[in-house]
């Protein structure tokens, strides 16, 4: 009887979306960004499919194919669950020190940048520019990666 | 930078003004912000003039080996003086509206 390793196909697919999900679902809110919890619980239920996968690939009966099919797959759910543990909290590590970057209560360096409609604005500008009809009391610079 | 922009007008309410920088050129920063729906100042730093400044360049790290600015973020008082920052550890984990908002408490 030629009956689909259910377990398996379903826990290596789990595998899959348990890793793209993270950065195309739970990064946008911050309770599941910082610490990819969701997605941990996602891989544990993965791993448990796989592991009943294996078991049953390899149980009494089943075909030499479905034993190599299924040492593959679960294989590849592994590399998966590696590869996630090393981006969210290995490589995610890899930044520059910064240690020249303004400190607190440090005056912070003025720049004159282009903005979106080519016009040129510098720090000063961008503090002493009202908001809303009123005295700005501050910026939020925010450095990020870009999109290029 | 979504919760930026769905935080606009706390912030503007407080008097703090959310400035992003990246080396994105101004084309590229102009097509997200029309397709994200950011209404917020978007500047473009292509030689690095800020980045570097504020010493957050990461070598080699954007397309083709080309030098990016790690994530950061700084909220300046309006005499020109830094009142809070986040240098992330962990290149998901950024500063949330809320630990700004409580930040800006302190500017006066």
């Amino acid at each position: 009887m030629k009956r689909i390793n259910w377990q398996l196909w379903l826990g290596f697919l789990l595998s899959v979306v348990a890793f793209l999900s993270y950065p195309l679902v739970f990064v946008n809110w911050a309770s599941t960004r910082d610490f990819p919890w969701a997605n941990l619980i996602l891989f544990v239920v993965a791993a448990l499919l796989v592991f009943m996968g294996i078991r049953r690939a390899f149980a009494p009966g089943r075909r030499r194919l479905s034993k190599i099919v299924a040492s593959a797959v679960a294989t590849l759910s592994v590399l998966i669950i590696v590869m996630f543990l090393f981006v969210a909290f290995v490589a995610s590590r890899w930044l520059p020190p910064s240690t020249g970057a303004p400190q607190v209560a440090q005056k912070a360096p003025d720049f004159s940048l282009t903005d979106t409609t080519n016009k040129t604005v510098s720090l000063t500008e961008l503090l002493s520019q009202p908001i809303n009809g009123k005295p700005a009391k501050g910026a939020l610079l925010i450095f990020y990666r870009g999109y290029w | 930078m979504r919760s930026i922009q769905q935080n606009l007008a706390k912030f503007n309410e407080v008097g703090i003004r959310p400035v992003a920088i990246s080396v994105d050129s101004p084309e590229a920063s102009r097509d997200l912000c029309q397709k994200a729906g950011y209404t917020f100042t978007f500047l473009s730093d292509p030689n690095l003039q800020a980045i570097t400044k504020y010493d957050l360049v990461h070598k080699g790290q954007g397309e083709g080996g080309r030098d990016i600015a790690r994530p950061a973020e700084f909220l300046i008082d309006s005499s020109g003086i830094v009142r809070w920052r986040m240098l992330t550890e962990n290149y998901w984990v950024r500063a949330r509206p809320e630990q700004v908002l409580e930040a800006a408490k302190l500017l006066q």
